[in-house]
C-alpha cells in the first residue's frame, strides 16, 4: 500500500500543495510526491517535512496539458505501486483526475473535505447546501482535496528528490498565451477574503477594499454583477458560476447575498456582512453583521485592523 | 461539424434540499428537474451557435430513465437536432462517462461538450472521463471556444487568470461561464421538440466505482451578531479573540 500525491509546483510550494501532502500522510501509508515543471530541488525536498518520503519530478512537462500530466502521474503510480492518488482539487486536478480514474479504473472522489473513514470520503454536494459520504468500491482510489479543508502539518525532515522520466508524450494542446496578474494571492487558497458588490457604486471605489485587504493580508473578490459589468476581473467573481471558496474569513460589503452568491462562499468559516439594507438575505448566512454604509464602515474597519496589527 | 452535448438533469436551483431513507437518498418530493444549467447555458447554447456559424448538427445525450424524457425535450426545445437517451440509472460519473464515450466513439463526433459540473453533485468528472475513454484531448473549464476549420481555439481558466490554447478536433470540452448566454426556448422550438427524434439505446456493460452512502445537512447557522457600525474596534476584537480568524 502506498500513496502518491500530485502537486503543482510551478510557482513554488502553494499552501494547497502542503495540504495535499499532509492529507496523503494522514491516509497512513508511505507518501511519494510527483510533480513537474521548474521548482528547484531544495524547495521540493521541504515536502518531506509534511510527510513525503520521496519527491519525483519530471522537468519535461511545462504546460497544463491534462494528457501529459495524466501520463506522468500514471508512470509514477506504477513505479511506486500506489493504491491511492491524492490531488488538490484545483483546475489541473479537475482535468487530470477523471482521466486517471478511467485509465486506472480507480474510484474518484472530487472535492473531499475530510480524511476518509475506511473507504468513505465526505464531500460537498448540492453546491455547498449539503454533504455527501462517497464510498469507493474498488481497491484503487483517487481523492482530490478541496483547498482550505485541512491545515498543513509540518514535523518531519527533508526528503530526497528524484528526477524521473514520466513518459508524458507530446502535448496535444498548444498554449498560445497566458494572462495572469502577478503577485496576487490566488483566491481559492486565500484564508482571508474581502469582497464587494454593486453597493460600491463604481470601480473607482475599490481602493478602500484593496486597502482593507492589504491590512489583513487578504485576497479581494467580488459578486457576479460587478464582474459582468467589468468593474473587476472575472477571476475575482465568487459564486455558483464563478469560483467557490472556503476561507477562514469572508468579509462582504455591499453584496445582498443571492442564493447563487452564497453557493460560492457558504464553506467560509466566518462570514462578516456589511450592508445598508437590514433586510439583505446575506445577514441570515452571516456570523457578524454591520448595518451601515460601506463607504464609512470599511475605512473605519481598516483603521481598527491596523490598530490590532500594530499592537501585536 | 458533428457536435455532441452531454446533458444531465438537476433539481431546480431553488429546490429545498432534503434527504429520506435515513439520509441515504435525495428527497425528490416536490422537486422540479431542469437541464443542469451549465450544460444548458454554456455547452448546449455554444454548440448551437457553432452549428449556426459552421453548419452541421447538434445531438444531445443523457444517461437516464424514461422519466427524464421531459427534461430532454426541454433541451430539444432550445434547438438541438436529436437526442439520445442511454437507458440506465446514472449511478456514478464513471458509469455515465463510459456509456457516453462508448456511444460517441462509434458515431464520429468532432466536438463533445459538457457543462463545467452539475449543480447537484459538483464533481466535474464526467467530461474528463469521456475524454480518456475516447483518448481525446480535454480542455476543462473553457470560457471561450471558436472553431476554424479543424482547429479549435479556447480560453480556459487557470489559477488566477486565463490561458489561450489551441487544439485539433476532435476534442472534449467542459464549458464554464463566458461561453454563451442563456437562450429561452420559443413556442416554435417547444412545438418542434415534440417530434424531434429521441433515440433510446440500451446501456453497455459498465462497472460502478463509487456510491453515495449517506448525506447530511450543515448545522443551522447561529444567529448573526450585529455590530454597531460606529464601533469597528469591537468587530476586530471579536474576529481576533472570539472567532480567532485574524
Amino acid at each position: 500500500m502506498s500513496t502518491l500525491v500530485y502537486i503543482n509546483s510551478n510557482n513554488g510550494l502553494a499552501k494547497s500543495a502542503l495540504e495535499a501532502v499532509t492529507y496523503g500522510k494522514k491516509l497512513g501509508d508511505d507518501v511519494t510526491v510527483v510533480t513537474c515543471g521548474s521548482a528547484d530541488a531544495s524547495k521540493l525536498s521541504q515536502l518531506g517535512e509534511y510527510g513525503a518520503s520521496k519527491v519525483m519530478v519530471d522537468r519535461s512537462v511545462t504546460a497544463n496539458d491534462a494528457q501529459q500530466i495524466s501520463n506522468l502521474v500514471k508512470t509514477a503510480a506504477d513505479s511506486v505501486g500506489a493504491t491511492t492518488i491524492v490531488f488538490s482539487h484545483d483546475l489541473i486536478a479537475k482535468a487530470v483526475a477523471p482521466r486517471l480514474s478511467v485509465r486506472l479504473k480507480a474510484g474518484l472522489v472530487s472535492g473531499a473535505i475530510a480524511v476518509p473513514e475506511g473507504n468513505t470520503v465526505k464531500v460537498n454536494v448540492f453546491s455547498g447546501k449539503a454533504f455527501g459520504n462517497v464510498k469507493i468500491s474498488g481497491d484503487k482510489k483517487i481523492i482530490s482535496l478541496l483547498p482550505n479543508s485541512i491545515q498543513p502539518e509540518a514535523g518531519g525532515s527533508d526528503c530526497g528528490v528524484e528526477e524521473f522520466n514520466g513518459n508524458a508524450g507530446q502535448p496535444k494542446i498548444k498554449v498560445l498565451e497566458t494572462k495572469k496578474p502577478e503577485g496576487e494571492i490566488p483566491l481559492p487558497e486565500a484564508e482571508l477574503v474581502v469582497s464587494a458588490g454593486r453597493g460600491l457604486k463604481g470601480p473607482e471605489n475599490w481602493g478602500m477594499i484593496e486597502d482593507l485587504a492589504a491590512s489583513l493580508g487578504a485576497a479581494t473578490a467580488c459578486s457576479r454583477p460587478v464582474a459582468d459589468i467589468g468593474w473587476r476581473p472575472h477571476h475575482e467573481h465568487v459564486g455558483q458560476t464563478g469560483v467557490a471558496i472556503r476561507p477562514n474569513l469572508y468579509i462582504a460589503a455591499g453584496i445582498s447575498g443571492a442564493i447563487q452568491h452564497l453557493a460560492g462562499v457558504n464553506g467560509s468559516k466566518v462570514i462578516v456582512v456589511i450592508n445598508t439594507d437590514a433586510e439583505a438575505p446575506f445577514f441570515k448566512a452571516a456570523d457578524y453583521g454591520v448595518i451601515g454604509d460601506a463607504f464609512e464602515v470599511i475605512p473605519r474597519l481598516n483603521e481598527a485592523v491596523k490598530k490590532l496589527k500594530a499592537s501585536n | 461539424m458533428k457536435i455532441l452535448v452531454c446533458i444531465s438533469k438537476s433539481p431546480d436551483t431553488t429546490s429545498k434540499i432534503a434527504f429520506t431513507d435515513g439520509n441515504a437518498k435525495f428527497d425528490e418530493n416536490g422537486v422540479q428537474y431542469i437541464v443542469n444549467p451549465y450544460d444548458e447555458w454554456y455547452a448546449l447554447v455554444r454548440g448551437l451557435e457553432l452549428k449556426e456559424a459552421n453548419g452541421g448538427s447538434v445531438s444531445i445525450i443523457t444517461v437516464g430513465r424514461a422519466a427524464d424524457d421531459a427534461v430532454i425535450r426541454k433541451a430539444l426545445a432550445i434547438g438541438a437536432d436529436e437526442a439520445i437517451r442511454i437507458d440506465a440509472d446514472p449511478t456514478d460519473a464513471y458509469f455515465v462517462a463510459m456509456q457516453i464515450s462508448e456511444y460517441a466513439k462509434s458515431n464520429g463526433f468532432d466536438l463533445v461538450l459538457t457543462g463545467k459540473e452539475t449543480i447537484n453533485y459538483n464533481g466535474s468528472q464526467v467530461a474528463g472521463m469521456i475524454a480518456e475513454g475516447m483518448d481525446l484531448p480535454f480542455i476543462s473549464l473553457a470560457s471561450k471556444l471558436d472553431i476554424n476549420g479543424t482547429t479549435a481555439t479556447l480560453e480556459t481558466e487557470i489559477v488566477g487568470g486565463v490561458q489561450v490554447v489551441e487544439a485539433e478536433l476532435p476534442i472534449v470540452v467542459s464549458c464554464a461561464k463566458g461561453m454563451a448566454e442563456q437562450r429561452i426556448p420559443n413556442m416554435r422550438g417547444i412545438m418542434a421538440a415534440r417530434t424531434k427524434p429521441l433515440n433510446v439505446i440500451p446501456a453497455a456493460e459498465v462497472d460502478t466505482l463509487t456510491s453515495f452512502e449517506s448525506y447530511s445537512l450543515p448545522d443551522a447557522k447561529s444567529e448573526c451578531k450585529m455590530i454597531d457600525p460606529e464601533n469597528m474596534d469591537e468587530l476586530v476584537e471579536l474576529l481576533h479573540n472570539e472567532a480567532k480568524v485574524i
